[in-house]
């Protein structure tokens, strides 16, 4: 299978083929409706001020003269919080409005609401603020001993783990200090909603985001309302990537709404965007790993930071996953790592697609080539050599219990052919448009990587999703709470639902609050948690279906292949036909097995199931002038198996695409506290020119246990190793040591 | 907040509108203007929009030379006689942002904004571009690189707007190359355009991105002239690390978000020898 | 010289009556905002990915750099004039067959980019392709669907031009 080969999507739904999405076509007339399009009767516009300084106090704001223009109906600031003026996604640290500090540039600090965005704008900007400007603390590495900028103290996390024995060492050691960057979700649809207000005092939020219950948990305690006065139904979602696991406007279209008594809107401009979610975060990583003369990794030595900013959002949980896969997809028998996340002045830092695992695998792989290099033995035979097999235990003592085809994703993907040499056009070089590069300046580079990352939450996490399967006379309406943000999550719904019941008349009801949680469309979760749900609610169905039948006929049916057959084998009922003129309602809550904490040493059974990935990148590399151009990134990835082959493609060429971006291009560049480029002029997101074509050398599909249908969750995955992969293609093009991404070009050429 | 827009239809109505109030800001393509406007940077409260003037959006060959329209779009530049007429304008225009960048920019606007970072400016200095501006009280012509005074600024005087530009049709090479981190869509890292002068046997190089006003790199320029035999159209090797060092010299870059000054003093100068290489082919003088 | 006063808007063939205080506001705003026309996208406001895309007297420009003060008079076509409303043109079928939408947001800017690509080189390459969309940012697919679509949606042209040719 590759991705050059035409797909289509099919009118034929069920599992395992391309059906294709429901919202396709909406989306493709613009009609669909995204959080930003909406738009009620007597609406206002709601704008944040927010602060310039990354670290300051409030001496006093005076908004009388934004409050006494025309149209301003309401300026709000912390003191008119109803409840906490705390909230956070993991624990509440963050206010809704700042009071008397500010933690980083960017923070909100008061709200408007207006008859226009221009008028809103305005009134922000005459709003005064006295700040008294302190010295922000801005380095990742003194936070840890650096007076506390928060009460919670500078250290959100520290994590050790202590594998085996700490005296072993191998016959080679190699050593390296690695930075990744601050790379952002960049979604295309900026943070948007609605918050509607009823009479009784109660509150309808419409807003994009990745996980509504949690909003609502941290809505109802800043609004200091019980759960059913804060209602929650998603709206359209335009890109996520971890970026809208965090609350940003929601309490503030909340107060504004409930403060005006009119609907109020807002949209974070690209500017607004980029200070209105966390980041990646940024990680300093050193790293000694001891290899014995074949090759075999004896222990890993290794120190992870990372830099969580002002709050700590998910900083927790990411760093758990940072030292808890510190050794990669790779058996090794002793490990000694500490890693701390830590607060600075800089933007809090929280969820983005491959979660902490990003960093470390850059590091990792680097460290791999490095021990294939000192021993003479080819980078992807000492893959192969340390690869985790079932049953293997990674560094938390945690055994491997399903499908861990890391041999065989190696092994697929260095047999599959390598890309012809570029095409004669300046366009198709280093520098593309920009005509920099002639073919004598080309050099071309081959680099390898590979990358394990945990499926759904860990850590003993209660993590759970509820479905609502209703059928009428033949037709379903499947409920859950469960954001779509572009996956493809609608799309299975339709087809598990039509893969147990065989009905094709098949609606998937709006997400929101009135049903129970889903949890994040994150983690690489949904497919087999809310998925996992529906199948869960369709199948309960179907039981009762049998037991109504066996009531009214007194013959017992058994359900195989969709069918109802009869105890005696004489009669064959289809299941659609047998669920006509006959009513369900089946409500589910479905959960992965349990997970534990870590404990004092780092051991335990954290994590439910593992994914693998390898990633192979091709580079042209114009070493004088340090321009890139990736030629093509080829793949293999263990997906347990495929219920939609086209959406898996799209989530693997998708996810690549923003791993090529972090190797080369996109970082949000900090200067004391400050981001330099919080705009799409200068964040550069890869376009099409920088985009190679992505072959898919091979999906493994060997079924998880315990997994709906056993299909592993695909999403993240490919933005882990295919970043290492490009960097190590252009180490092999350049000879260069390259430790940091992105890689710029002044950090090819002036080497 | 804009609070008048005013449609001019005449290179004469521009003129009396600005001299009736000359705080009123002119519109072309807007690519600059309304970042800026939706961004709160500037809020003008009277809007002149000049992209329909029909003197402005068309060009025409003058003699020796061809007078572009100052709203001529960077589409038409790139595509079309233009491209023929003038190679490295061309290329240039390629690199301006986005298609849609491209179909509403204009040549007088990315003169008029006067960033460094320009794209067109390199070129038009290297080519020797004289300007033709205009107001009520008359015209005059001016080089490009005294229009442009600074990190955009300009020269105009009150109630003065940029009608077009001249440049010379060469019939020679010219190239532009432009280093972004970015294949396409991208503002310049640096850039540089190198025009080919055979009646004078000299090469005009214009930079880009790396000084506050257009530069040529004069000295690198002179010193070339005696390793280039535009007979065979070769250049003599042992000239080239100086020459690439020359203009490396006529640089003042700065560190800033998109690079750093060291790498763009380095990569001007390998443009500059890029450019020239890729017309004179490079051939030892013992051979 | 003409200045604009209250007058009215020419988007997809119909013809808006405005307020004079939209004069001053981006099309993008104006489109969505006043006519309700929320196809086209605001993903920037600043012309770096396309997400707004539309043809003003034909050219394909971003609509949040255009003053609608100076659209005035003008032919504008959005998203929404793709196809008639209930069908897709070729290129929108395309998209939805090759899998090249996900969350959709930069989907109404790239199908009018192409549309307007298609017109000019009914036959592109790949190259050709991924230059005419660089001004289209994505950040879901990776653009190898979308480029897919493109292909499909040129070949089904291309063959039905074949087609209306043989019957000549």
């Amino acid at each position: 299978m590759t991705a050059t080969e035409t797909y289509k999507v099919g009118a034929r739904s069920g599992v395992g083929v391309s059906s294709q999405r429901p919202d396709a076509v909406p989306k493709a007339t613009g009609e669909f409706s995204f959080s930003s399009d909406l738009s009620s009767h007597n609406m206002l516009w709601g704008k944040t001020l927010r602060s310039p300084h990354p670290s300051a106090r409030i001496r006093n704001i005076d908004y009388s003269e934004a409050l006494a223009i025309s149209g301003v109906h309401a300026i709000l600031t912390a003191s008119d919080v109803p409840g906490k003026n705390l909230f956070g996604l993991e624990h509440p640290d963050q206010p809704v409005l700042a009071d008397d500090i500010v933690r980083y540039a960017g923070e909100p600090i008061a709200l408007v609401a207006a008859e226009h965005p221009e008028i809103a704008a305005d009134a922000i900007s005459r709003i005064h603020v006295d700040f008294e400007v302190l010295n922000p603390l801005v380095d990742a590495e003194s936070a840890v001993t650096a007076d506390p900028i928060h009460p919670e103290g500078n250290v959100i996390r520290h994590l050790v783990i202590d594998y085996g024995d700490p005296t072993s060492s191998g016959d080679v050691t190699v050593e390296g200090t690695y930075e990744v960057g601050m790379q952002d979700q960049a979604f295309m649809g900026t943070e948007s909603g609605m918050a509607v207000p009823s009479p009784d005092g109660s509150v309808d939020l419409y807003i994009s985001t990745q996980w509504l219950h949690s909003d609502q948990n941290q809505i109802i305690e800043a609004l200091n309302l019980p759960e059913d006065m804060v209602r929650l139904t998603l709206a359209g979602v335009g890109g996520a990537f971890g970026g809208r696991e965090d609350v940003s406007m929601h309490v503030h279209l909340c107060m504004l709404a409930l403060h005006t008594g009119r609907p109020v809107k807002m949209i974070y401009d690209r500017n607004e965007s980029f200070l209105g979610h966390v980041h990646r975060h940024p990680a300093k990583i050193w790293y000694r790993h001891h290899a014995n003369k074949d090759g075999l990794l004896v222990k890993v030595e290794g120190k992870i930071i990372l830099d969580g900013g002002a709050y700590a959002s998910t900083t927790s949980a990411v760093l758990a996953n940072a030292c808890c896969f510190s050794t990669g997809p790779y058996k090794v028998d002793n490990a000694q790592i500490e890693g701390w996340g830590v607060r600075t002045n800089n933007p809090p830092c929280g969820a983005m697609r491959g979660f902490g695992n990003v960093q470390t695998c850059f590091a990792i792989e680097a460290q791999m080539d490095k021990i294939a290099s000192a021993l003479d033995i080819d980078p992807v035979e000492l893959r192969l050599k340390n690869a985790l097999e079932p049953g293997d235990q990674i560094i938390t003592g945690q055994k491997i219990t399903g499908a861990a085809p890391v041999k065989e994703v190696i092994s697929s993907l260095a047999d599959h052919p390598m890309p012809e040499p570029a095409i004669n056009d300046l366009l198709a070089r280093p520098g593309g448009t920009g005509r920099t590069t002639d073919q004598k300046h080309v050099k071309r580079g081959v680099g390898f990587a590979v990358s394990i990352k945990n499926l759904m939450f860990a850590e003993g996490f209660d993590d759970s999703s509820e479905a609502l399967c209703e059928v009428n006379d033949g037709s379903v309406a499947i409920h859950t709470a469960c954001v779509e943000v572009g996956q493809g999550f609608v799309t299975l719904v339709h087809q598990i639902a039509e893969e147990v019941l065989g009905v094709s008349d098949i609606t998937v009801i709006p997400a929101d609050t009135s049903i129970g949680s889903a949890g994040s469309t994150s983690a690489s979760r949904q497919t087999w948690m809310s998925g996992g749900a529906v199948l869960k609610a369709c199948e309960a169905v179907v039981v009762n279906l049998i037991e109504q039948i066996a009531e009214e006929e007194g013959v017992k049916y058994e359900n195989l292949d969709g069918a109802l057959v009869s105890e005696d084998g004489t009669k064959t009922i289809p299941i659609a036909e047998a669920l006509r003129g006959r009513s369900f309602q089946e409500k589910v809550v479905h959960r992965h097995a349990p997970t534990f904490p870590l404990d004092e040493k780092g051991q335990g059974n954290a994590h439910v199931s593992f994914a693998f990935a390898a990633h192979r990148a091709v580079v042209d590399v114009d070493q004088e002038l340090g321009l890139v151009r990736v030629v093509e990134i080829a793949t293999s990835q263990d997906v347990g198996r495929i219920l939609n082959p086209i959406q898996a493609v799209g989530q693997i060429e998708g996810g690549i695409t923003q791993g090529l971006g972090l190797a080369v291009l996109e970082e949000l560049v900090m200067k004391n506290g400050v981001i330099q480029n919080a705009n799409f002029t200068d964040y550069l997101l890869p376009t099409a020119l920088d985009t190679p074509p992505i072959e898919i050398a091979s999906l493994i599909e060997e079924p998880e246990p315990g997994a709906p249908f056993g299909a592993k969750g695909i999403g993240e995955p490919p933005t882990i190793s295919s970043t290492p992969a490009v960097v190590a293609a252009i180490r092999d093009a350049t000879g260069l040591d390259l430790r940091r991404v992105p890689v710029r070009p002044e950090d090819i050429a002036l080497e | 907040m804009i609070m008048e827009v005013l449609i001019a239809s005449s290179a004469e109505e521009i003129c009396e509108l600005l001299g009736q109030d000359n705080s009123r800001q002119l519109l072309a393509g807007g690519t600059d203007f309304m970042v800026e406007v939706n961004y709160r940077h500037r809020s003008p409260s009277s809007v002149i929009a000049i992209d329909r003037v029909p003197e402005l959006r068309n060009w025409h060959h003058d003699g020796d030379s061809v007078v572009i329209g100052s709203c001529v779009t960077y589409r038409e530049i790139e595509r079309g006689p233009l491209a023929t007429l003038v190679p490295a304008l061309a290329q240039a225009a390629r690199t301006v942002g986005s298609p849609q960048i491209r179909n509403a920019g204009t040549i007088g606007g990315n003169i008029g904004t006067a960033s460094p970072a320009g794209d067109m400016i390199p070129v038009l200095s290297a080519l020797g571009a004289e300007v033709s501006l205009r107001s009520s009280e008359g015209k005059r012509e001016i080089s490009l690189d005294d229009l442009i005074v600074g990190v955009k600024q300009t020269s105009l005087g009150q109630g003065e707007f940029i009608e077009s530009v001249r440049v010379p049709v060469l019939e020679s090479p010219q190239e532009f190359l432009k280093v972004g981190s970015r294949s396409a869509m991208v503002i310049s890292v640096t850039s540089l355009a190198l025009i080919t002068y055979p009646k004078t046997q000299s090469v005009g190089i214009g930079l880009g991105a790396v000084n506050p006003r257009p530069t040529r790199a004069r000295q690198a320029e002179e010193f070339i002239k005696d390793f280039l035999n535009w007979e065979s159209m070769q250049v003599d090797p042992s000239g080239l690390d100086h020459f690439k060092e020359l203009v490396s010299e006529a640089s003042r870059p700065i560190d800033d978000h998109r690079s750093i000054a060291a790498y763009r003093r380095h990569s001007i100068g390998v443009l500059a020898q890029r450019a020239l290489t890729r017309i004179f082919s490079e051939r030892s003088p013992s051979v | 010289m003409s200045k604009v006063t209250q007058d009215h808007l020419n988007v997809n063939g119909t013809k808006f009556t405005i307020d004079d205080s939209w004069l001053g506001e981006s099309l993008l705003y104006t489109l969505r905002e006043q006519l309700g026309l929320y196809g086209s996208k605001n993903a920037c406001e600043q012309g770096e990915c396309g997400s707004c895309s539309i043809l003003l007297d034909k050219a394909l420009v971003c609509a949040c750099l255009v003053l609608t003060g100076s659209a005035i008079g003008r032919d504008i076509k959005t998203i929404e004039s793709l196809a008639p409303e209930g069908s897709l043109s070729v290129i929108q079928q395309a998209f939805v067959d090759a899998g090249a939408i996900q969350c959709g947001f930069c989907t109404p800017g790239l199908l009018v980019t192409i549309e307007d690509f298609l017109d000019d080189n009914a036959e592109p390459t790949e190259l050709e392709i991924r230059e005419a969309i660089s001004g289209n940012l994505c950040r879901c697919t990776g653009y190898g669907r979308i480029v897919e679509a493109v292909r499909i949606a040129s070949k089904a042209s291309t063959d039905t031009q074949g087609t209306a040719d043989d019957g000549n």
